[in-house]
């Protein structure tokens, strides 16, 4: 019996520090980096995900390109290590069976790979391209696969109603010298922690981009994920829709699913 | 027509088949047909070639996968068919894949016809062993044909991939005809290829092969005995008296390794083969870096900068080489943008000769895509004894493709 009281004790616990409120009296860079941390917390022990992207890239006169890719995700097994990712394209069918694998790391340069199904070439690529676009559309390698907490300077700005939810206003600045932007603001929901909105400003300072979060789903009970991100270029009037479908959480991806050696097993 | 049809891959594919669960997913069909008008810059050199300077040309390639147990059987077939209107040994089939793969756990089991590839460098694919090249289709090595292989691949997360490759049956090389563009100053008899090993193309070749990344490192090494990819061309007498070169194929051995250092925008890079068996052994090394600027003045466009150094110590008894001391530099720009726009600019230099490259491409809406390639023989000298009659056959491919 103690021992059941014990788990469910623990199990309490875990349940607590899962919902655990913002402290009073923070000052607003640990208020910021609160609400990050938190958001992070709230996401921890998802594993791995895989996901069916379809990409719509908008141009500035409303022409409408299509791409299909498959995401997949392993969680990092460590505070220190990032996430893996994996991308396989699917259209357009010139670049079918094409591989992307990236292994995001908090303090030095990602890794990253592309398998080549035309020549069944696996090749190490150059990993500071963060402000590259990724596959011609609005969104940059950075915005994809570059969101740890450790990667930025955090300020809480201020709170403020977002549709039905309130939300905190948190700024951030990148660390990293090959970011592309000076800042970005974040909108996250103080109930759930998840982010609505992004406001990217660029190395000029100028705003350059706008992320806006929708169709919000929860997997396994714990995990949040949008349905639907929509990245607007206010500099170029362009922009890149991503519709996730076919969520799937701990399907039992490992380390070697995420192994540049692994891509030659793809097509 | 020159086709490859040994009867023991249908009767392979019936099995697959007859072995299929129910529960797979019907078969994928994916591919592209192209047509690749080719445009030849001078007159023909020799009397026989074609004196018109455009060569029409199609290719029609599909591609179906079956996929079961949830990815982890899958079949690949994959044929390629090319037609060519003034070179009948360019009008060629082959059957790039028909390869039934089974990942469980560590292990990767491959059984069929298939297309491997090894290394690292861009300019020489020197460790690269597997396939035959496919010569009639590109000058650049990178077509190959499709090889016959069993292969068991094992896996470990702190130690890297381990395989052993057995090869049964050999492809020979193609080349061109003999009244044909880019033939070269003797004709080459491919139909009588002579062998070192009794067995000839039923040699059967093994290989083994390492590859690991750690850190920034990506490693490779590999070993591979039988019969040679690359053939001595051997100068003997033609049915009327003239003079053809006959490919022999000598069984070696070649011990390869490579090397890539990645460090943000800067890649170090460095292949390196050991080869005997033809005559005396002889070492070949290519080895450079390529350096990307990204986001150039803020336009989007990566523009990439290569160079690499070959260095080859064969002898005349070996299959000679136009790789023996030459200066490979290249650029590389991507705009980035949505049609995937590209444009490769390279050129191998020698003191006896230039061969210039520039490759372009460009999608159009979702399913089509132009590419362009030219390449350019320069200032060919008489001591460049191989490429001495190809000086007269620069030539620029264009081709449409349309995926499916």
């Amino acid at each position: 019996m103690k021992k059941y009281a014990l788990v469910l004790l623990l199990l309490l616990a875990v349940n607590q520090s899962a919902v655990s409120q913002l402290p009073d009296g923070l000052s607003a860079t640990e208020r910021g980096l609160w609400v990050a941390e938190e958001a992070n917390r709230r996401d921890e022990g998802f594993g791995d995900t895989s996901t069916e992207i379809l990409m719509r890239l908008i141009s500035a006169d409303g022409r409408v390109r299509e791409r299909r890719l498959t995401w997949q995700t392993l969680e990092a097994q460590s505070q220190s290590e990032g996430d893996k990712s994996l991308t396989v394209f699917h259209e357009p069918r010139d670049i079918a069976g094409t591989a992307f694998l990236s292994y995001t790391h908090l303090n030095e340069p990602d890794d990253q790979w592309l398998y080549l199904p035309s020549l069944k070439r696996v090749k190490r690529i150059a990993s500071a391209n963060k402000s590259g676009s990724f596959m011609g559309s609005e969104f940059s390698y950075e915005d994809l696969l570059s969101d740890q907490v450790g990667r930025f300077e955090h300020v809480w700005l201020m709170n403020e109603p977002c549709g039905a939810l309130e939300c905190f206003v948190i700024e951030r600045r990148p660390l990293d010298e090959d970011s592309g932007y000076s800042k970005q603001v974040v909108w996250i929901d103080t109930e759930e922690y998840r982010s609505w909105r992004i406001d990217f400003y660029d190395r000029k300072d100028r705003y350059e981009k706008t992320l806006v979060f929708d169709q919000y789903q929860l997997y396994l009970g714990r995990f949040w994920r949008a349905g639907e991100l929509r990245m607007t270029s206010h500099l170029t009037g362009k922009s890149t829709e991503l519709s996730f479908a076919d969520y799937r959480f701990q399907s039992g991806l490992t380390e070697q699913d995420f192994d540049p050696d692994a891509l030659r097993r793809l097509r | 027509m020159r086709s490859y049809g040994i009867a023991v891959w249908p009767v392979f594919g019936l099995l697959i088949l007859w072995c299929f669960p129910a529960r797979a997913e019907p078969p994928a069909l994916e591919g592209y047909f192209s047509i690749e008008p080719r445009i030849f810059l001078d007159d023909p050199q020799f009397p026989d070639q074609p004196a018109a300077g455009l060569s029409a040309s199609a290719v029609f390639a599909p591609e179906w996968v079956v996929e079961w147990d949830d990815g982890a059987d899958r079949l690949t077939v994959s044929p390629f068919v090319r037609f060519d209107a003034d070179d009948d040994e360019r009008s060629h089939a082959d059957l790039r894949e028909m390869l039934w793969q089974r990942a469980r756990g560590p292990w990767t089991i491959r059984v069929g016809v298939g297309r491997v590839f090894w290394g690292v460098t861009e300019s020489r694919h020197l460790v690269d062993i597997i396939n035959q090249t496919d010569q009639v289709e590109d000058l650049d090595d990178e077509d190959k044909l499709g090889q016959p292989l069993v292969s068991a691949e094992y896996w470990s997360s702190k130690a890297g991939s381990f395989s052993v490759w057995m090869l049964p049956g050999f492809r020979e090389r193609t080349f061109p005809a003999k009244d044909a563009r880019l033939m070269g100053a003797i004709p080459v008899d491919a139909d009588r290829a002579e062998y070192q090993s009794s067995a000839r193309s039923r040699h059967v070749d093994w290989a083994l092969r390492w590859s690991d990344s750690v850190g920034g490192w990506d490693l490779g090494a590999s070993l591979f005995r039988g019969t040679s990819r690359e053939p001595v061309l051997e100068p003997r007498l033609g049915s009327e008296g003239q003079v053809v070169l006959v490919p022999r194929y000598d069984v070696v051995t070649q011990l390869g390794v490579e090397f890539q250092h990645t460090s943000d925008a800067l890649l170090w890079k460095l292949e390196s083969v050991y080869r005997r068996g033809h005559g005396t052994s002889f070492g070949a090394l290519v080895a450079g870096f390529e350096y990307t600027f990204f986001d150039i003045g803020a336009s989007g466009a990566d523009v990439g900068v290569l160079s690499e150094l070959h260095y080859d110590s064969r002898n005349e008894l070996a299959p000679q080489t136009i790789f023996d001391r030459d200066w490979f530099i290249g650029m590389r720009v991507g705009l980035n943008d949505v049609q995937g726009t590209q444009l490769l600019v390279g050129a191998i230099l020698d003191d006896d000769g230039t061969l210039a490259v520039v490759e372009g491409e460009r999608r159009i809406g979702n399913n089509w895509k132009v590419e362009a390639e030219l390449r350019v023989f320069a200032d060919i000298d008489m001591d460049n004894t191989m490429i001495f009659g190809f000086r007269d056959d620069s030539f620029l491919t264009l081709r449409l493709a349309r995926f499916f």
